[in-house]
């Protein structure tokens, strides 16, 4: 019989350690796809995947079980992605490129007729990965919680450890943030 | 601006359209077991070198305060003029006394 996620930390706690491998077998999946949002490279990921992990099973005594355990792994997970977005920070100050051809393409398309240009176009993709890529890290995770991934500021509040207000603040910085970089890409000619 | 925040939408949908992959790599738990074990198994001599650098910058931290104190107080310095003389004394103390009791 499977034994349930209380039992396993339970049982981690009192020095089982192989109890703790149900629950990265269970869990990995979320954490790598949060990772992958955060680093291109898979060596980067399972780098941050496995310090999550680690950083887990160090932590775990201070895991109450008053909200699910999931909630808290993800906590964990989006503080060492933005840990690593810090530490990374430097191998993105590479100078600004021009846009693609098929980026170009796919903006001209969108100034004259937006609603022709599709989201699901390839080069529309590259060019918000590019983008997300030139943010600075509060406002490449704030766009990314908020924006993409449609949390609710609150929740975004309890994941990143920010207060509410910031969490606001930062929202609207990165997205001028945003405008500015693809401005400068684009040389604004498009906006 | 309209302009911009139409663009800024559809770039945003153009993200959420493509969610990363949750694929784990193979045997991923496994490293990170063996992580966890070889880890576990340097413990022991991890504390002890915590331990140790503690001590260590404890007893430079009491040296540095102690050489401080003898350095800047007057008083100390003032009061024994011969350090050999006095050394000498202490260490001989015990045969002066039995000189004096014979």
């Amino acid at each position: 019989m499977e034994r349930t996620e209380a039992e396993l930390i339970a049982a981690v706690l009192q020095g089982d350690a192989a109890s703790f491998e149900p629950l990265v077998q269970r869990y990995s999946p979320r954490v790598f796809a949060t990772a992958r949002r955060y680093a291109r490279r898979e060596s980067e990921i399972e780098d941050i995947a496995q310090e999550v992990w680690l950083k887990a099973f160090e932590k775990l005594k201070s895991f109450r079980g008053e909200a699910p355990f999931e909630h808290w792994l993800m906590r964990l997970t989006v503080r060492t992605c933005y840990d690593f977005l810090r530490g990374h920070q430097r191998n993105r100050e590479s100078p600004f490129t021009d846009l693609t051809e098929p980026e170009s393409d796919w903006l001209e398309r969108y100034v004259a007729l937006p609603e022709t240009a599709s989201e699901n176009a390839e080069a529309a993709k590259l060019l918000v990965a590019r983008i997300l890529e030139r943010l600075s890290p509060p406002a490449r995770l704030v766009i990314t919680l908020l924006e993409i991934e449609d949390r609710p500021v609150k929740e975004i509040a309890r994941l990143t450890g920010w207060s509410v207000p910031l969490v606001k603040v930062r929202a609207f910085r990165a997205r001028a943030e945003m405008r500015k970089i693809l401005g400068k890409m684009a040389k604004d000619k498009y906006l | 601006m309209d302009n911009w925040q139409s663009l800024q939408s559809k770039l945003i949908a153009a993200a959420r359209a493509n969610p990363p992959s949750d694929r784990v790599p193979y045997a991923f738990e496994k490293r990170v077991m063996a992580l966890l074990a070889a880890r576990s198994a340097t413990e022991p001599l991890g504390l002890w070198v915590r331990g140790l650098w503690r001590a260590a910058v404890s007893c430079m931290a009491a040296a540095l305060l102690l050489g401080a104190w003898a350095f800047f107080n007057p008083a100390a310095s003032t009061k024994t003029d011969d350090l050999s003389q006095n050394f000498e004394n202490t260490l001989l103390a015990s045969v002066d006394q039995s000189d004096q009791v014979q």
